[in-house]
């Protein structure tokens, strides 16, 4: 059972309201998502989730755990990873040793080889890669490389941000093929999207986020017809 | 004459490698020029002095409680100063003026509880023959020096090169946020880091005191100076430039002393610190980065 409840979560950057007391839940097994304008609050969402930015109040219970306030290994360690917008990769290091990292939390040198491979059978680009720098490859390779680092460490719940944005549109069609199989196996998935159409098309349910606050939630098939939404996000 | 003015210029060189390596790793993984480092040297130095004068200890059992004393000493400052600055992301200024307040505090403090006198290692600590070998003339202390050099050196880079720490340590000194996401405890990688270079700096500490038998509380000061000439020449963060700029510095400065005159030796190092920033505004070599180990 791996389930994100999220009360009242609120976050100041100084003297900004960014976040203003936000509800969210994410059951076992859905992709979830979080639409809304630039400079909503997506991405402050994200980082008060994983712990990269301190909430000033709410709770975060993730399976029942009051997780709000971790520093992020320790949110990591509970099992919640995410995936940074901008991606993030180790650009220094090489792409076997960005995918080290991802294990870093597991001590076992078969298993991680064994996910390892498991991550090389899904991105194939990146087997050919290995021992190149992470930093010398595309934007959507990098992505690729982002998502494996995190599937290495097996999450129970993966939060992803922005996983398409400034990539080509063969890379936005390759990643959202890969959250709909994630999301087949059973993935636990909370994706933030400036691309509004194709996250509501592989999401379960659907938030809507404005200045700091959800201003409309429902199933995605509902909210994707919503008129507000089709006239504000998807270019209706 | 020359071989052995190489000689050693080589083997002083290799002690400022050794101090310049801590400087550059605090440097490239925390992100903070700490002012604090040149007191590891000092206090290095100064538990050597008092393990081998008051507790009987040879200099082989001093070295390493020495070194790893002043990293505890390392870890403790950085605690102090900067851990609480590094969570709340304060700026750099910031960090430096701590650092600086602290380590005017820390002089003071060590001078007035020391006393400023130069004080010397136990003159039996290592045999004083020296060996002769083609003509080069190498005493037992700098032998030593270069062993315990090269010991270090090989251990740094067999743990940034060949081991998951020395990975993780360079993906905190790349991206930090991202670190913790991987489930890297950020805050204890930070004080390992402190305590790392802090014994390179205690170490740096004793060999020096031993080379020219000589400690006193402010020499770390005077460290600190060639510190910034080596990690700056060598490229900020950069752990082979260090090396390289490390004894480069050394056999500059011995050549300055013995064919041109001994008080030009840091004016001759500064000089060139001058013009390799004017020339090569990132380093000797290139980009400045600690996964570069």
């Amino acid at each position: 059972m791996s389930s994100l409840d999220v009360q009242g979560l609120t976050v100041f950057y100084g003297r900004t309201e960014a976040l203003k007391g936000i509800d969210l839940t994410v059951a076992e097994g859905q992709v979830v998502c979080l639409i809304g304008a630039n400079g909503a609050g997506k991405t402050t969402t994200m980082r008060a989730l994983s712990g990269l930015t301190r909430p000033r109040a709410g709770a975060i219970r993730l399976d029942g755990a009051d997780i709000a306030g971790w520093r992020p290994h320790r949110v990591a360690a509970a099992g919640m990873l995410q995936v940074p917008e901008g991606r993030q990769v180790f650009a220094e290091l090489t792409v076997a040793e960005n995918l080290a990292m991802g294990a870093w939390l597991l001590a076992d040198r078969a298993e991680t080889a064994r996910r390892q491979d498991q991550v090389l059978a899904r991105f194939p680009r990146l087997k050919e890669r290995l021992d190149q720098p992470a930093g010398s490859m595309s934007g959507g390779e990098q992505q690729m490389l982002a998502l494996g680092r995190a599937l290495m460490g097996a999450p129970r719940l993966l939060l992803l941000d922005e996983p398409s944005m400034g990539l080509a549109p063969l890379f936005v069609e390759e990643i959202f093929s890969i959250v709909a199989d994630l999301k087949r196996e059973g993935t636990t998935i909370l994706l933030v999207e400036q691309n509004a159409s194709a996250a509501l098309e592989v999401a379960d349910y659907a938030y809507v986020l404005e200045t700091g606050r959800i201003v409309l939630e429902g199933p995605a098939a509902t909210v994707a017809h919503d008129p507000a939404v089709v006239a504000a996000y998807l270019g209706g | 004459m020359f071989a052995q003015q190489l000689v050693n210029g080589v083997l002083l060189g290799a002690t400022y490698a050794l101090f310049a390596l801590g400087f550059t790793l605090m440097f490239g993984v925390l992100r903070v020029i700490n002012l604090t480092y040149g007191f590891y040297f000092s206090a290095g130095a100064f538990i050597a002095l008092f393990l081998t004068r008051q507790a009987g200890f040879g200099i082989w059992a001093a070295l390493p409680v020495a070194a790893m004393g002043a990293g505890a000493v390392a870890v403790a400052l950085d605690w102090l100063l900067l851990s609480r600055l590094r969570r709340v992301n304060a700026p750099e200024l910031s960090s430096l003026m701590v650092t600086l307040g602290g380590v005017l505090a820390l002089y003071s403090a060590a001078t007035s509880i020391l006393g400023p006198d130069i004080r010397r290692l136990p003159p039996d600590l290592v045999a004083s023959d020296a060996f002769v070998l083609a003509g080069l003339r190498v005493t037992t202390a700098q032998l030593l020096i270069l062993l315990a050099t090269a010991v270090m050196v090989g251990a740094l880079m067999a743990l940034m090169r060949g081991t998951r720490l020395g990975l993780a340590i360079r993906a905190m000194a790349e991206k930090p946020d991202a670190a913790g996401l991987m489930g890297i405890d950020t805050g204890r990688l930070a004080a390992l880091v402190s305590f790392i270079s802090g014994c390179l700096a205690g170490a740096g500490g004793v060999l020096i005191g031993l080379n020219f038998n000589a400690i006193h509380p402010y020499m770390g000061e005077a460290m600190m100076l060639r510190g910034f000439v080596v990690i700056i020449v060598g490229g900020l963060g950069d752990i082979r430039g260090a090396l390289i700029a490390g004894l480069l510095l050394g056999v500059i400065e011995v050549f300055t002393a013995g064919y041109v005159a001994s008080g030009l030796k840091e004016a001759v190092a500064f000089a060139i610190l001058v013009v390799v920033l004017w020339t090569r505004p990132s380093g000797l070599f290139g980009r400045a980065v600690v996964r570069r180990a």
